[in-house]
């Protein structure tokens, strides 16, 4: 099986476009959108859900007013400010449990609520993985590992040896909860001072977990000397660019019509430099299979 | 005032609003980049950075002398850092929240909490504005330590530029403001996860308006939620590639749209009566 997660450190450059591009021009595939607070690849990819769960991810905290005697310890056990007037703030608690340690009382009991939601697609190009955290939840990389999970047994299930990633933006938690053991990561950035210095955050991270990574400039004729100095910078890095997409209005209307860039405009100048840089990203994945370093994160 | 510029989506336009707005107020403010994966408001603000402070986390080291691999705190640490191998308790560090559960629980006493670094706070001026932004270390998974560290700074006026997303680091970026601005565009994207972050600053209690950046003809969508949420819109920025090509070389939305200033400081009026 191949892995190939789609990065980029600074949002909107072009992530989400360039899955669902390349996912259109695989013969089947499994899909994972990994991120987990902003999923959208499934409002391109129109599919049909096959299953739904509720994730319960979020212990929380509640102290009973009856039993609670009001001596203060559990405030001053939670590292994260989320107790005040002996109460928990439900989108501060990170569920760890000092203050039911602390308290002499027995007032305080954990539960677990649902935070989100797990679901399966199956869409023209095959099986689709991803969830939506509810919105101001935490653990956002426990569920990225959880989505990943579910995108490497829908692999085996349904025999598929592809395994493509719709990362989120950052290089913090879900980030690297998104990377860890791909065999390639594909970097999505565009052509501004932003974009470059996110860019070598994340070749900085790729590096740090001995992650192989290749470069692909989106919209690059907004800027070519920008782009001309981004692909410098890869270089010195010993990082390869695969592939110059144009600025192309063929996209923003595929988004507006929710559907994948190639299925409506298949001769587009981006369309056609996505599906190049698939064929190549694809035969690197294939070449350096097996040698990112596995790490757990559960 | 605490205003904070958010979004959920990313490349949004929150970098480019925070830093037109403070350029055009031209006034004495404190300036919080809190996007620590992506820090981004210096490369327009052109700050001199000269203070860099190292943000310090708590984590627990365990005296091996004195652990005896019962495994109490490898059950109960709610994050997975404690890892038993063998005779001998490990933690793994990506995954400690410092919460201090693990030595609350120890019953030989083994583990006290120490401070390890996992990023940075860089601080300096630009103009009249005072300014801070911070930088997660390479590899390190929690950025909300250094978040809350940037956030302690106070003013009469505070811009916060947010981190994209609607978990954890962008709550606490947001949290304790008086007012959102949040930062969308016109497609399904920005809608789906502008829709998200109205409602973390409805649990957060935070009054929220919208600015639909790159506007078209075409803004119904974005228009429809916002009456449906009664959240006011309050600009909105054209799409103009030039905005894209001076954007491109670190230039801002003023040197581009020189007119957006007076828009800008209108706006700015806007919020002020309609914040907490």
């Amino acid at each position: 099986m191949i892995r190939i997660a789609v990065m980029s450190g600074k949002g909107g450059t072009g992530k989400t476009t360039a899955v669902s591009s390349m996912a259109w021009y695989s013969q089947g595939l499994v899909l994972a959108d990994c991120d987990v607070d902003a999923a959208n690849l499934a409002l391109t990819m129109n599919g049909r859900i096959r299953t739904k769960d509720d994730y319960n991810g979020a212990l929380k905290a509640i102290i009973d007013p009856d039993l609670c005697v009001e001596c203060g310890k559990c405030e001053d056990a939670c590292v994260f400010g989320a107790i005040s007037d002996f109460k928990v703030s439900d989108i501060h608690c990170e569920g760890c449990g000092a203050c039911k340690i602390v308290c002499p009382a027995g007032a305080v009991r954990m539960e677990l609520n649902k935070s989100g939601e797990i679901f399966v697609l199956d869409t023209d190009r095959g099986p689709m993985a991803y969830a939506e955290l509810q919105p101001g939840e935490s653990n956002s990389g426990k569920l990225v590992t959880i989505v990943r999970r579910l995108a490497d047994d829908l692999a085996e299930s349904d025999g598929l040896d592809t395994v493509l990633i719709d990362g989120p933006p950052g290089t913090g938690c879900p980030a690297i909860a998104s990377i860890t053991g791909v065999d390639l990561i594909l970097a999505i950035t565009e052509p501004s001072r932003s974009g470059e210095h996110d860019l070598l955050r994340l070749i900085e991270l790729a590096q740090h977990f001995s992650i192989p990574i290749c470069v692909a400039v989106n919209k690059w004729d907004l800027h070519p000397g920008m782009t001309r100095e981004i692909e410098e910078s890869c270089r010195n890095q010993g990082v390869r660019v695969v592939g110059r997409v144009p600025y192309d209005t063929h996209v923003n209307q595929s988004i507006k019509a929710m559907r994948p860039l190639p299925s409506m405009f298949p001769s587009s100048q981006a369309a056609l430099e996505f599906h190049r840089i698939w064929k190549e990203v694809c035969a690197r994945a294939t070449a350096r299979k097996g040698s990112g370093m596995i790490l757990k994160l559960d | 005032m605490i205003l904070a510029v958010a979004s959920g989506k990313g490349g949004t336009g929150k970098t480019s609003v925070a830093c037109a707005l403070a350029l055009a107020l031209d006034r004495p403010m404190t300036f919080l980049d809190c996007d620590v994966e992506g820090a981004n408001a210096h490369l327009f603000l052109r700050p001199e950075l000269n203070v860099h402070q190292e943000v310090l986390v708590p984590y627990p080291v365990i005296d091996p002398h004195l652990c005896d691999a019962c495994g109490k705190c490898v059950e109960e640490c709610q994050f997975g850092a404690m890892v038993r191998l063998g005779k001998k308790v490990r933690l793994m560090a990506n995954l400690c929240h410092g919460c201090g559960v693990c030595r609350l629980v120890c019953p030989k006493k083994a583990i006290t909490m120490a401070g390890r670094p996992v990023g940075m706070v860089h601080s300096g001026t630009a103009g009249l504005m005072r300014f801070f932004c911070g930088e997660l270390r390479t590899g390190e998974a929690l950025s909300v330590p250094i978040i809350r560290k940037i956030k302690e700074q106070r003013d009469d006026l505070v811009i916060i530029d947010c981190p994209p997303g609607t978990s954890c680091p962008a709550v606490e970026s947001v949290d304790g403001s008086d007012f959102a601005l949040l930062i969308t565009e016109p497609t399904p994207f920005g809608e789906h996860d502008l829709r998200g972050m109205i409602t973390v600053c409805r649990r957060l209690e935070i009054p929220c308006g919208v600015v639909i950046n790159r506007s078209s003809d075409d803004d119904g969508l974005i228009e429809r939620l916002c009456a449906t949420e009664n959240v006011p819109v309050l600009m909105r920025i054209p799409f103009d590639r030039k905005v894209a090509e001076t954007y491109a070389k670190g230039g801002s939305l003023l040197e581009a749209m020189p007119g957006i200033k007076d828009d800008l400081l209108n706006m700015f009026l806007e919020i002020r009566g309609l914040r907490r």
